[in-house]
């Protein structure tokens, strides 16, 4: 009896124990959310999300880090999202299971999804923009420094390289939810094999493809590292006009602002602000995949 | 020389190293239906889906012999699989519309294709539907999604996806064997309808569908034809001990 | 292409008007497609290669014979630059060893050399800061930069540059150590009771709240960390120095958490439901199942689980730059600023002058980075897919 109710109390203690392990991190998300929360929501007004800083970043708002980081992920989306939708594409539909062909290719991009961001802004720097903007600038310009310089272009290409692995294996993900029956259907009447991907596949996966893009957005929309030299900037009085200007983003603002501003008291409830901007922006987007993602997986076992 | 429309001479296929099909000499005739009949995993749907070379999409499958249709092998290198599958068209077992409309599952054939019309679009999804025996049921909803039909009726409409591509030859891969009894013999009157205007082969585990609507019939049993002849004497006086060991149910 | 679809007669004569299967057609759209989809697919493998060469290509001056001493100036494209990287006024790199505080008092303790730069140290009240490289050192001699990499000192921007990796080195490791230290036992521990014990609504919770967390930006991790957790710690803990490895290593450890917990959740997930089934039969109860039976047979995983959890942490850049003190320090005091080596590449890269020792060593740092990550990648995946294989399929 006492054996068993010893046993008991510690099965009793290892369930607590490890339940509080999960409460402890949802404990932690949830007052990361509401600091965050306190701190800024008086600060978000329609002027401060529509206005130019003004006073050295103590007052006006924060409209072109919301202008540069929408350019950033715009520009960046229309690279990765077919880039990454093409590769999943040809894993899945083109490669043969387990040929080393599709193995190599999944190991890097699996590779590609742990390399710190911080590299890619290093390759961006010396692949981007030392090697294909000075060989731009050599070409076109005769040797005038246009594009061998950081720039949104730059700097999108760079994020674009980071969230390929999201969009490749979101895409995958639900191009396996077609079920191989519907494309033999295709094939049985007489279509080719780019034509069942076309119009079977590849609508059938629509929802996939967004999931895939809208994590990447989320994902660019917040990392700092790989534009810190590739493109970004603190202080810009006018908008990027052209995709070689540089521009401001919502993160790179915060980093500067929390690390180097003169005037701490001044700034602290713009950058509370900003952060609960960027903070609600990732938010909602994670969201968003989240339920996509689960009605993808529903689909799949229906 | 004359061939059948269908005629297969000492046909053999691997799966990889193992044996599925050996030495099969068939020949079958055109604007009739004829039906494979034997236990499960004796080859009958292997061989079908030959026959459209659906067997390519899996790999390691090495098929030897001769299979000609209208006289002409259809695994010669010159051959344009697109065009064969869009002569000989399969019905599977498990009903697959497209998660599209009705009207636009039937115009998928057709569209790709090339047809761009929408009237000869509208003539040739009617006339399919009709030919499918199911355009009365859904002449006034072609808009709605295929998934909501029942799954006779998906069957159906799969049987009229096919016909919309004007096949010669139709493959039916046990295209009843997961509908009701009342849905079953909707398709059963359909398939002997369809005769007329195509050749039918079917695959079906049910010795009666068979006995009811083929004109003739092929015993398969561990990937050899066993026997081949009119139905009416496969089913009453078999030459093969075999084949009368499976019709009076002593195995399979 | 328009082909009007044959039309059957019943009354035709066999052979003719038949569907003619004998002209094998050539289609551009799918000979184009796949020669696309190929090509592209085979992207992500260049991308990798080309990541190598080029990171790799940018520090190699390193290794080359010693260039001549020359100053490099300023190139002129710097004075086109609209703005600069974030150079309101910086004391990073230039005096290594003040912690950095960031809206507190500073703590002087640790002041060494500051280095005569001409830095444009405009003040944030100005509108448009017009970019002064710093000289940096201009500093070319890659022999002694070579020599110097395994010293103690990281004082790149000196009168005669030092390059050692030492200090970083350290700081990076111990807050990794840190780090793991606080998220992967409360990871495993959270993700053994999703796992085994929570019920469908719980678990419902749990994870999207942890795949949350894994949406967090990182520079929005470390702002909470310099703002809120710093003070909260310090005030527990009685340290002097308010952002220090200990800091920075817990606010890193909040970043690494869900990539720990989710791989050792499928971990455990992936462990055949037969286990389960088998130890419960035997009247094991749940917890003991849990941990006897599950656990133990999913330990692969989890080891990859920590090891990809290192693998973040090693090379996370902005909770480093916001949360640590950016000191490049050598002591094994948890409680001391530290610099990482990420960090460094991010808060200097920025001013050095292109193709100077600098600019390589800045390189060489992230080579070192990228096959760090890549070999902690590669050991975590055949790992345990050798282990993990091994175990359920019986050795």
């Amino acid at each position: 009896m006492i054996k068993s109710f010893k046993k008991n109390i510690k099965g009793i203690l290892i369930e607590g124990l490890t339940l509080s392990s999960a409460l402890i991190i949802i404990a932690i998300v949830v007052v990361m959310f509401t600091v965050i929360l306190i701190g800024g929501k008086d600060q978000i007004t329609w002027e401060f999300l529509t206005s130019f800083p003004e006073d050295g970043m103590t007052k006006g708002g924060i409209f072109p880090a919301i202008y540069g980081t929408a350019l950033l992920v715009i520009i960046m989306s229309v690279a990765a999202v077919p880039f990454g939708t093409i590769t999943a594409i040809y894993l899945t539909e083109y490669a043969k299971e387990n040929s080393v062909i599709a193995k190599t290719i999944r190991f890097a991009v699996r590779t590609l999804a742990v390399i710190p961001s911080i590299i890619y802004g290093l390759f961006g720097l010396g692949f981007f923009i030392k090697f294909v903007g000075t060989q731009m600038d050599n070409a076109f310009l005769g040797g005038q420094l246009k594009w061998g310089q950081p720039n949104i272009l730059w700097a999108s290409l760079t994020m674009a390289l980071l969230t390929l692995p999201v969009v490749i294996v979101s895409v995958e993900e639900a191009l396996k939810t077609v079920p191989k029956d519907l494309r033999a259907a295709s094939l049985a009447l007489g279509a080719t094999k780019w034509q069942t991907i076309w119009k079977v596949v590849i609508p059938g996966s629509i929802s996939g493809i967004m999931t895939g893009t809208i994590l990447a957005v989320s994902r660019a929309a917040g990392e700092v590292a790989p534009i810190l030299f590739t493109g970004v900037a603190y202080y810009l009085a006018t908008l990027p006009g052209s995709l070689s200007d540089q521009f401001m983003v919502l993160g790179y603002h915060i980093y500067v602002m929390s690390t180097q501003s003169a005037n701490v008291d001044q700034t602290m409830p713009i950058q509370f602000g900003t952060t609960l901007v960027l903070l609600m922006l990732t938010f909602i987007l994670n969201f968003t995949a989240i339920i996509l993602r689960y009605r993808i997986r529903k689909k799949k076992t229906d | 020389m004359t061939f059948e429309k269908i005629h297969t001479e000492n046909m053999v296929l691997h799966y990889g190293s193992k044996m599925a099909l050996n030495n099969i000499s068939i020949k079958i005739p055109e604007n009739k239906v004829t039906a494979f009949i034997g236990p499960s995993g004796c080859g009958k749907s292997t061989f079908l889906r030959s026959l459209n070379r659906m067997n390519d999409l899996i790999d390691g499958v090495k098929i030897e012999g001769k299979i000609l249709i209208d006289g002409v092998n259809i695994y010669d290198n010159n051959i344009d699989v697109v065009t064969l599958r869009k002569k000989v068209g399969m019905v599977f077992q498990k009903s697959n519309p497209f998660a599209k409309s009705i009207y636009e599952n039937v115009a998928y054939g057709p569209r790709i294709n090339g047809v761009k019309d929408k009237n000869q679009l509208d003539e040739i999804v009617e006339s399919a539907l009709k030919n499918a025996a199911i355009w009365e049921e859904v002449k006034d909803r072609l808009g709605d999604s295929a998934m909501g039909l029942s799954g006779g009726q998906q069957q159906r409409l799969c049987i009229a996806r096919t016909l919309a591509v004007n096949p010669e030859i139709v493959l039916m891969d046990e295209p009843a064997s997961a509908l009701d009894p009342l849905s079953t013999s909707k398709i059963e009157e359909l398939i002997v309808q369809l005769k007329e205007k195509y050749t039918i082969v079917i695959v079906t585990h049910n010795m009666q569908q068979a006995a009811r609507i083929s004109d003739l019939t092929a015993f398969f049993y561990l990937g050899e034809l066993i026997e081949f002849d009119k139905t009416k004497k496969i089913f009453t006086n078999p030459e093969k001990k075999q084949t009368e060991d499976y019709i009076t149910g002593r195995f399979g | 292409m328009t082909k009007k679809p044959k039309k059957r007669k019943k009354s035709e004569a066999p052979n003719s008007g038949l569907i003619d299967i004998t002209q094998k057609k050539f289609r551009w759209s799918d000979y184009l497609a796949e020669k696309i989809i190929k090509g592209v697919a085979f992207l992500s493998i260049t991308i990798i290669i080309l990541i190598f060469i080029f990171v790799f290509r940018e520090s190699l001056p390193i290794f080359a014979s010693s260039k001549s001493l020359e100053h490099s100036e300023a190139t002129s494209n710097t004075t086109e630059v609209q703005e600069t990287y974030g150079e309101v006024t910086d004391q990073q790199p230039i005096v290594e060893e003040v912690q950095e505080t960031y809206g507190e008092v500073t703590d002087q303790s640790d002041v060494q050399e500051t280095y005569g730069e001409v830095r444009d140290t405009s003040s944030a009240k100005s509108q448009v800061e017009s970019y002064v490289v710093s000289d940096g050192s201009g500093y070319d001699d890659n022999q002694s930069a070579l020599k110097s990499l395994m010293s103690k000192d990281w004082y790149p921007v000196s009168e005669k540059p030092r390059f050692g990796l030492f200090s970083l080195i350290i700081g990076t490791f111990k807050i990794t150590v840190i780090s793991i230290l606080f998220a992967a036992p409360l990871a495993i521990l959270a993700a053994v009771y999703t796992a085994s014990f929570a019920g469908k609504r719980l678990k419902e919770i749990i994870k999207p709240t942890i795949e949350l967390l894994a949406g967090f930006p990182s520079v929005v991790i470390g702002f909470f960390a310099l703002m809120v957790l710093a003070t909260f710690l310090q005030e527990v803990f009685h340290y002097d120095t308010r952002l220090n490895s200990f800091v920075g290593g817990i606010a890193m450890g909040i970043a690494a958490i869900p990539i720990i917990f989710t791989i050792t959740e499928d971990a455990l997930t992936a462990v055949p439901k037969t286990f389960n089934e088998a130890s419960l039969a035997l009247g094991a109860s749940k917890w003991q199942t849990a941990f006897f039976v599950i656990l133990p047979a999913a330990t692969p995983g989890i080891f990859a689980a920590i090891l990809l959890g290192i693998g973040r942490v090693f090379g996370e850049t902005m909770i480093a730059l916001m949360a640590t003190g950016n000191a490049a320090q050598m002591g094994m005091n948890p409680f001391e600023s530290v610099r990482t080596l990420a960090a460094t590449i991010g808060a200097e890269m920025a001013e050095v002058v292109f193709g100077d020792t600098h600019y390589n060593v800045l390189f060489l740092i992230g080579s070192l980075l990228f096959i760090f990550t890549f070999v902690i990648n590669a050991i975590a995946e055949f790992y345990v897919k050798g282990k993990l294989m091994k175990r359920i399929q019986g050795k």
